[in-house]
């Protein structure tokens, strides 16, 4: 029975995995040759990137700079790129007809705005958020110029507005109702009397102002990023209320965001677009000076709105009956808990969807070359119409597309940063 | 309710149509002229690498501005595409339209439009490669035709094979861009639009000289500018300064020579100058020199074709039916009296 004839002491020490297992070749046959199909798959990927590439890159690199119309290009080297047309118009490309000694204004509007979004962004930044607020009336007064205080008599009215309202909560009243309405008559009355002699004295006083760009001069990505980015802000919340509206037990509420959402759904965007630029003019009274570009904002921002509500509807559908109930169990009201519990979740689960609409919005807001405003897709046939550059046409889609692609690119990467970082569950 | 929103809407249009009188008026008042042209059509409108409007009906109305204000920069551009042009001058965003619009009956009339005149005849021409061979429209029986699909230039190719007894296959295309890449890659033997757009396509095409624009015009395109309808006086304007133009150049004034012309004997030059003893322009209420202002401003018609579609421009359209009449074109403009 103990006759046992070897018995192992050592451990055999392991030996070195197989060659095809490791290193790049294990990693190629795990990931592009782990079967047949997904062989013949990884071979036909490779040979349709390389026969672009192939034409691609020579196109590309060798492409001409400098020569002065695209006539010069094709008598040099017909079968490259004449990127001439890029060296000659990225100015109107980027700012429109913005005028050029002003380049410095929509240049700086942007950089203002890299930072006016690092304190919504991260969180670690927060306090810094008071320059976010100041933002949206900074960058109007860049952009659009005319006096100073014609934009910040906006924000203290507001200001006051809000400075009462809190002060009538905690000192006298207890009733939020009737804070509020007081709190807007006041603001209403300031508005409607004082602010008008306010900012001409203030004018007088201590005149700062800007030279005033008309809307027609707006183009280029500057316009893309002003209806992209004023829509994407503005339809955020404005999308959340509507989620909320929609699920509220308020028949009335319940009813006219419901009317809302599917009525903007149900439209495309260039009907409401076509609205803004022609049908508006028609019943709006002679003479108003309706700015086009606002126009455009709104129409885009309900647009936007509309989409932004059904994917917060599907992240409050996504959370179980539980959180809401808890939520009341605690004694929690209704803002508190939707403040609270609900809508963290819910738009945490939300948060694929929102930056889909987001990055949807932003590539649509190229509509409104259809209603003759200059955005990059617009300048692209007004540039073909010269002579000197008629008939280019991969040149400019080419830097457009590459234009637009690092802004949705950019949301993307941050929506995956933010879903990495709010995972709870693992 | 129903009623009372029909009334808000009438008064309204009544107080939108009110405002429509005196166009001339509320240009002086503003202190610019607002033309609406296209966003971007070949020699007719478009912006330079400076930024600056260029263009044929560009220059028609800095001719306009000029006339008005003496000065040819009182002109402000608003770019439409055909899809708003018609709304955005009823709605009275500009004052006058001149964006290479055909003048049709339809426009004419039921979009309450006034048309001034024609200042480019244009019409619908054949692109074709040099080694078909083709010399004429009439030989294209069995040609397959790269076509921009909606358009009036669609049925005017249907209308036109089928007077002459041919065949074809279409090739459609969503616009001008793409029937020019299908042209070029060989999917059709020809490619169909307006002639100056053909013009202007070949002219920077790899090879220019290995196609050819077919000599027929298979259409009538006359493209104008014009107004609302409502204030004759101001369409009135609009039409003098363009037959100030075509008068110009069948008189020899020329944006050069035009202070040359004061001992002249022409009695019509005087009353076109203003320098003459009557002052006939006060009639439509512009100073006595307007029309010197204008030709001033960007030469007279001949010299605003070459600079923006002729030789000068590079797309080398030949005047053709756009001479004038004493040059065997159809430009006639009735007598300055």
């Amino acid at each position: 029975m103990t006759n046992i004839a070897f018995v192992r002491k050592k451990e055999i020490p392991p030996s070195a995995p197989p060659i095809t297992e490791v290193g790049l070749i294990g990693w190629l046959r795990q990931n592009l040759f782990s079967s047949w199909l997904n062989a013949i798959l990884t071979v036909l990927s490779v040979y349709f990137i390389v026969i672009m590439l192939w034409d691609f890159i020579p196109w590309a690199y060798g492409g001409h700079w400098n020569t002065k119309s695209l006539r010069e290009c094709l008598d040099l080297d017909p079968d490259v790129a004449c990127f001439s047309v890029l060296a000659a118009r990225w100015k109107q490309l980027l700012f429109g007809l913005y005028p050029a000694e002003e380049y410095w204004r929509p240049t700086l509007t942007f950089i203002f705005l890299l930072l006016a979004i690092v304190p919504i962004l991260f969180p670690k930044f927060f306090r810094f958020f008071w320059f976010s607020i100041i933002y949206p009336g900074l960058a109007v007064w860049l952009l659009w110029g005319g006096s100073f205080w014609s934009i910040s008599i906006v924000y203290i009215g507001l200001t006051f507005g809000t400075l009462l309202f809190l002060s009538l909560i905690r000192r006298y009243l207890k009733n939020y109702m009737i804070a509020a309405i007081l709190a807007f008559l006041f603001t209403a009355v300031f508005f409607l009397f004082i602010s008008n002699p306010l900012v001409a004295l203030l004018n007088v006083i201590l005149p700062i102002s800007l030279p005033f760009v008309e809307s027609l001069k707006m183009g280029g990505f500057t316009l893309s990023l002003i209806v992209g980015v004023t829509g994407i802000v503005a339809s955020f919340p404005i999308g959340i209320l509507l989620a909320l509206g929609r699920q509220s037990n308020l028949p009335v509420i319940k009813m006219i965001c419901v009317g809302f959402i599917e009525f903007i759904r149900g439209v495309p965007l260039i009907t409401l677009l076509f609205v803004a630029s022609v049908l508006l003019n028609y019943f709006l009274p002679p003479g108003t000076n309706f700015d086009i570009v606002l126009r455009v904002v709104i129409m885009v921002t309900l647009f936007s709105a509309a989409y932004m509500a059904e994917v917060i509807r599907g992240g409050l559908a996504g959370l179980p009956l539980g959180q809401h109930e808890a939520s009341a169990s605690l004694g929690l009201t209704y803002w508190q808990s939707q403040r609270l519990i609900i809508m963290p979740q819910a738009l945490k689960i939300s948060i694929p969807g929102i930056v889909n609409t987001f990055i949807g919005l932003f590539k649509d807001t190229t509509l409104v070359s259809i209603i003759s405003l200059r955005d990059p897709v617009g300048l692209a046939s007004t540039i073909r119409a010269d002579q000197k550059w008629n008939g280019i046409y991969w040149e400019l889609y080419v830097a457009i597309g590459l234009m637009f692609f690092i802004f949705c690119w950019g949301m993307s990467q941050y929506s995956q940063y933010l879903e990495r970082k709010l995972k709870t569950d693992k | 309710m129903k009623k009372l929103f029909l009334g808000v809407l009438t008064a309204l249009a009544l107080a939108a149509g009110g405002t429509f009188a005196g166009t001339l008026d509320d240009v002086k008042a503003r202190g610019n002229l607002l033309c609406g042209v296209s966003t971007g059509a070949p020699g007719f409108a478009t912006i330079d690498d400076s930024g600056k409007d260029v263009g044929f009906d560009v220059d028609y109305c800095r001719a306009l501005a000029a006339a008005i204000f003496g000065d040819p920069m009182a002109v402000k551009f608003v770019g439409l595409t055909s899809a708003v042009r018609f709304t955005a001058l009823a709605a009275g965003e500009v004052d006058i339209l001149a964006r290479n619009t055909t003048w049709t009956y339809s426009r004419d009339t039921d979009l309450k439009q006034t048309f001034l005149g024609v200042n480019y005849y244009d019409g619908q021409g054949f692109m074709v490669k040099k080694e078909l061979g083709v010399k004429s429209t009439t030989e294209l029986d069995g040609a397959t035709v790269c076509i921009q699909v909606g358009t009036t230039t669609e049925l005017n190719l249907a209308d036109y094979f089928k007077e002459n007894g041919m065949s074809y296959e279409p090739v459609p295309t969503a616009d001008n861009a793409e029937s020019q890449q299908q042209y070029l890659a060989g999917a059709c033997d020809t490619y169909t639009t307006d002639a100056s757009a053909l013009h202007g396509t070949r002219v920077n095409l790899e090879k220019p000289d290995d196609h050819l624009v077919l000599p027929e015009i298979i259409s009538k395109e006359p493209l104008g500018p014009l107004v609302r309808h409502g204030d004759d006086n101001w369409a009135d304007i609009g039409r003098w300064v363009l037959n100030a133009l075509v008068i110009a150049e069948e008189k020899g004034i020329t944006k050069g020579n035009i202070d040359s012309w004061k001992d002249t004997k022409d009695a019509e030059i005087h009353r076109l100058l203003g320098t003459g003893d009557g002052d006939i322009l006060a009639m439509v209420g512009l100073p006595k020199n307007a029309m010197y202002n204008a030709i001033k401003a960007g030469g007279n018609y001949g010299e605003i074709f070459e600079n923006n579609l002729g030789a000068t421009s590079g797309i080398n359209i030949e005047r053709g039916v756009n001479a004038s009449w004493t040059k065997g074109g159809i430009l006639y403009s009735p007598p300055f009296r």
